[in-house]
């Protein structure tokens, strides 16, 4: 599970794109798509490889004027079923 | 019905290829060097593809890396915005080209396995030489920091290979492996009795498989398709005719599964004829099995018909010899009995096996 102190970093061979045909955000990952919705896209956004997890939540709770225990709670699933389908590495 | 955009394309770029795997998946009337699409054709396949909503290419063959002008079609592929995988047996591949293919923006590749030591290698593959060359490549992928996926095609004679083939992936730092239980189409087919395994090994292949990826969760992700004919259900062929996926073939013929042209009486359109858009949505070979109204009973009224969608059209029309039928390895077929007895058969069968020809 990741925890506070891990950084979140998004390998290579997985990357953000636009899908204009459908008009969303999507995961492209090795013979893998995965449809991103907002919140999603707003995470993934925050990962550059520098900042923890928990700074990035930080920003997001702030952002987003939300409770950061629950944005934390709600990316910490998201990311470890990245983790797990290894689409994202934390160091 | 509506018609969803297809998601993936897979462009057999050539069906050149210096080994000669007795299960290859090309027809057995191979496409000859001068009837494959140039570089220009390619390219604009992969604008019209992106532009009818593919996001992922699968740049494959035959063996891709025999065309010459590979780099500038992932260039291309790449301009499009595709995201690009390469399927190879790593044959040909050397380190400057693949320092070329990292610079083009290849995405990652997907280097195919036949078997786990030299002697199994070489002797499945037709090559000798071919497995040490292939642990060169693979070295260098690493080197070089492109993600991996490793694929090994299971049959009777290197199943027992699998656990190794496992602890290989981990080994060179791949992130995916598929473990795919061979499918009998075009080559294959003719080798069905030197490649069915058995149903021991068939049950064997799936415990290895669960063991695996529970101890190798977060490492290793593992991809496995079952043998269908030693289960009860069939497989979801290409997510469902007509729905998802989009191939091409050397010479420019647009088919719905890559052995679509084992169906008798299906008339496919070229890229070359007609723009690739038009095909999709209104080709007759497209629309023939799209969605469910093509169905027959056991299907029609199966509550699973939009999990499978009946199973592989062309394996019903190889094993009895009607596209339209349910998949005979359902359950629920009237022929399922039979096939799993002849299955056992042809598991019992010689080993022997016709290696696949060279394309001209
Ligand atoms: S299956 Fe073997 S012979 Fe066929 S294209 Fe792949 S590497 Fe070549
Ligand atoms: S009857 Fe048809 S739809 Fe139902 S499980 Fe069998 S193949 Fe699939």
């Amino acid at each position: 599970m990741i925890g506070a102190q891990d950084i979140p970093v998004i390998p290579r061979g997985v990357r953000m794109q636009f899908d204009r045909v459908r008009d969303r955000w999507v995961l492209l990952a090795p013979e893998r798509t995965v449809a991103l919705d907002e919140i999603g896209r707003a995470i993934l956004s925050e990962i550059d490889g520098a900042r923890s997890f928990g700074q990035i939540t930080a920003g997001l709770a702030a952002r987003y004027a939300a409770p950061e225990d629950q944005i934390a709670a709600d990316s910490r699933g998201f990311l470890g079923t990245l983790i797990e389908r290894r689409f994202l590495e934390v160091k | 019905m509506t018609v969803t955009p297809p998601i993936a394309m897979l462009a057999e770029l050539t069906h050149r290829c210096p080994l000669s795997c007795p299960y290859c998946s090309n027809p057995v009337e191979l496409t000859r060097r001068d009837a494959e699409l140039d570089t220009a054709q390619w390219a604009d396949v992969f604008r019209q593809a992106a532009d009818l909503g593919v996001l992922q290419l699968h740049l494959s063959g035959g063996e891709p890396v025999t065309r010459r002008d590979l780099v500038d079609l992932v260039i291309a592929a790449r301009e499009a915005g595709l995201y690009t995988n390469l399927i190879t047996s790593g044959i040909g591949l050397t380190e400057k080209r693949l320092k070329e293919l990292d610079e083009a923006g290849l995405d990652h590749i997907q280097l195919s396995l036949q078997g786990t030591d030299a002697d199994m290698a070489d002797r499945i593959g037709g090559y000798r030489g071919g497995f040490a060359r292939k642990m060169d490549v693979a070295r260098w992928i690493g080197e070089i920091g492109f993600p991996l996926t490793l694929n090994a095609v299971l049959h009777r004679q290197n199943l027992h290979q699998l656990p190794r083939a496992i602890e290989m992936a981990v080994e060179m730092g791949a992130r995916r492996i598929e473990v795919a239980t061979v499918q009998f189409h075009g080559w294959a087919l003719m080798n069905r009795d030197a490649l069915m395994p058995t149903r021991e090994q068939a049950r064997e292949a799936d415990a290895i498989v669960a063991e695996a990826r529970a101890r190798l969760k977060g490492v290793l992700v593992i991809d496995y398709v079952r043998a269908d004919y030693h289960n009860d259900y069939p497989k979801r062929c290409m997510g469902g005719w007509g729905s998802t996926g989009i191939n091409v073939a050397p010479d420019g013929l647009v088919l719905p599964c890559h052995a679509a042209q084992t169906i008798p009486g299906l008339v496919f359109d070229r890229t070359q004829d007609r723009p690739l858009r038009e095909i999709w949505y209104e080709g007759s070979a497209f629309n023939a099995y799209r969605g469910t109204d093509w169905m027959p009973e056991p299907c029609a009224s199966c509550e699973r018909k939009t999990i499978d969608f009946g199973g592989c059209r062309c394996q019903a029309m190889a094993l009895v010899g009607n596209a339209s039928a349910t998949d005979p390895t359902c359950i629920k077929s009237p022929h399922h009995a039979a096939l799993q007895a002849r299955a056992d058969a042809f598991a019992a069968g010689p080993t022997e096996f016709t290696a696949r020809a060279a394309a001209g």
